[in-house]
């Protein structure tokens, strides 16, 4: 699976696509890599944060669960949640069979633009899973 | 994982797991697969496949102990708790190994051959430990071996399991009835055919002398390619298992948890003389602080797992010793270890609790088990 060029990564394997943004403050959506979700296994449910609730960068913010284990997620960025993807409730495996599309977590506004900058491109997160 | 893969042991049949594209992981000092890699693999699809056609397990890490002597039956009645007189040739029980205090050293299944020759299936990681303890507490006129290096151990497990074998072995085999066992003649020696399982399906629990385990596997495999037959992992056989509500050591049975408070008080034969963990448990009978192993289903989004913590109300009852979500029930379920006064009567099915995950307190049904029943054919 080709990673979505315009996409920024972390070393967490979350992925994030702006949504919008102006001088002040971004929406963006966020996600879990094609790496990640084959580590984590078929996923059995998503626990997705609340609407209107204020995240933190490298916190926890979402648990996915496969049949063996539950996952923390970490939040890429730090924000207030505006949307989750209902579609997990009914088939979390959207997160395995489309990471980066279908399969979207939630989407954060009020993000800083400075929080943005320390992510990594599709190619430097390319570089860093081939390191490991 | 402080295990290095060069300190894992391996079955025969590590080499056909990885041409499976097997995951392989660290179990009980041995390397096994989780899970299949590859389309319809995976948990899910082994855990249905063995559901509506075969699953095929490697189980060759379980221990086999002989228990040979003339006094075979006297040092099994007294080493284990369940009743070895009422076993014939050819017969399989289910039991436990217990130590002073009526805890459950391991769980069992002893295969009689002859009244004076015993076979104790054991788990993989207290293979060791279980055969130290039996000879050292051994005062009866018998050898006890272990025997768990000279065995290959497969299972198939399924509707179409018995089918299958049958083809492979092209014997009659659908006439060993549940919890009997047949020693079939195999290449100049023999693998014995036993109808028990870990999944709530039918089918058998194989035998074989470790250099017949690869073939075996093989032709299973491949007999059963037209049925359905898939390779499954340890992970399947968890979720398998936990529907049928069947214990795992560590889990719901332990060293420190009593055998009478862990459901396996059918599997107790108190009225046998003498037997190691009989006082313990007729004290253990009359107290007023009994536990109970219930099963539940969260009635709340979320999964329970093993050590989350079980309330009624503000009161902790107890933990979750295994839970998860499972492919053919489709729900979150458990099975939990409670406090109690009297388990007959407590906490029956119906009864709503509480169990906390990650520090939120989600509300769960004691449900009766198992969870899953095969429909008879």
């Amino acid at each position: 699976m080709g990673l979505p060029a315009n996409y920024k990564y972390t070393k967490e394997h979350e992925w994030i696509e702006v949504k919008s943004d102006s001088a002040s403050a971004v929406t963006v959506r966020v996600g879990i890599t094609d790496f990640a979700q084959s580590e984590l296994g078929e996923l059995v449910f998503v626990d997705l944060p609340k609407v209107g609730a204020s995240i933190e960068s490298g916190k926890s913010f979402c648990v996915v669960e496969s049949t063996k284990a539950a996952s923390d997620v970490y939040a890429p960025v730090s924000g207030v949640v505006c949307s989750v993807n209902q579609e997990l409730a009914n088939a979390p495996q959207l997160v395995n069979e489309s990471p980066y599309e279908k399969g979207w977590l939630a989407e954060v506004e009020q993000v800083s633009p400075d929080s943005l900058k320390d992510l990594m491109t599709a190619e430097q997160y390319e570089k860093f899973l081939s390191g490991k | 994982m402080s295990e290095t893969a060069t300190d894992l042991k391996r079955t025969p049949l590590y080499e056909s797991h990885l041409k499976l594209s097997a995951k392989m992981v660290p179990f009980a000092g041995w390397e096994m697969p989780v899970l299949y890699n590859g389309a319809n693999q995976g948990l899910i699809a082994e855990h249905t496949a063995t559901r509506t056609a075969a699953g095929l397990f490697d189980v060759s890490h379980m221990g086999e102990i002989r228990v040979k002597g003339p006094e075979a039956i006297e040092a099994l009645n007294y080493l284990t708790c369940n009743n070895i007189s009422r076993l014939v040739d050819g017969q399989a029980q289910y039991g436990a190994i217990l130590n002073e205090e009526a805890g459950v050293i391991d769980d069992i299944i002893v295969y009689r051959f002859s009244a004076d020759n015993f076979l104790i299936c054991v788990n993989a990681s207290n293979a060791a430990a279980d055969y130290q303890w039996l000879s050292a507490k051994n005062k009866h006129d018998v050898v006890i071996t272990n025997e768990s290096s000279d065995w290959g151990q497969i299972a198939i497990q399924g509707p179409k399991a018995i089918e299958i074998t049958e083809k492979y072995f092209k014997h009659n085999l659908s006439d060993i009835k549940p919890f009997r066992f047949k020693d079939l003649e195999y290449e100049g020696s023999s693998v014995l055919v036993a109808r028990t399982g870990y999944t709530g399906e039918d089918g058998f629990e194989i035998f074989m002398p470790a250099r017949f385990a690869k073939q075996i596997w093989d032709g299973l495999l491949s007999v059963g390619a037209d049925f359905g037959i898939k390779p499954c992992g340890l992970g399947a056989r968890d979720t398998l298992r936990l529907e049928a509500a069947m214990p795992l050591h560590g889990h719901e049975l332990g060293p420190q948890i009593s055998a009478v408070d862990c459901g396996l008080e059918r599997y107790i034969a108190l009225d046998k003389p003498e037997f190691i963990g009989k006082q313990a448990l007729m004290a253990h009978k009359q107290s007023k602080n009994r536990k109970k192993l219930v099963g539940f289903e969260l009635k709340e989004a979320g999964i329970s797992r093993a050590d989350d913590k079980v309330f009624a109300d503000e009161e902790l009852l107890g933990k979750v010793t295994s839970g998860t979500k499972t492919p053919t029930i489709n729900k979150a379920i458990g099975l939990a270890l409670i406090s109690c006064s009297n388990p007959e009567t407590d906490y029956p099915a119906g009864q709503r609790i509480f169990v906390e995950i990650r520090g939120r307190k989600v509300s769960a049904e004691i449900v009766s088990i198992p969870f899953y029943k095969r429909k008879k054919s």
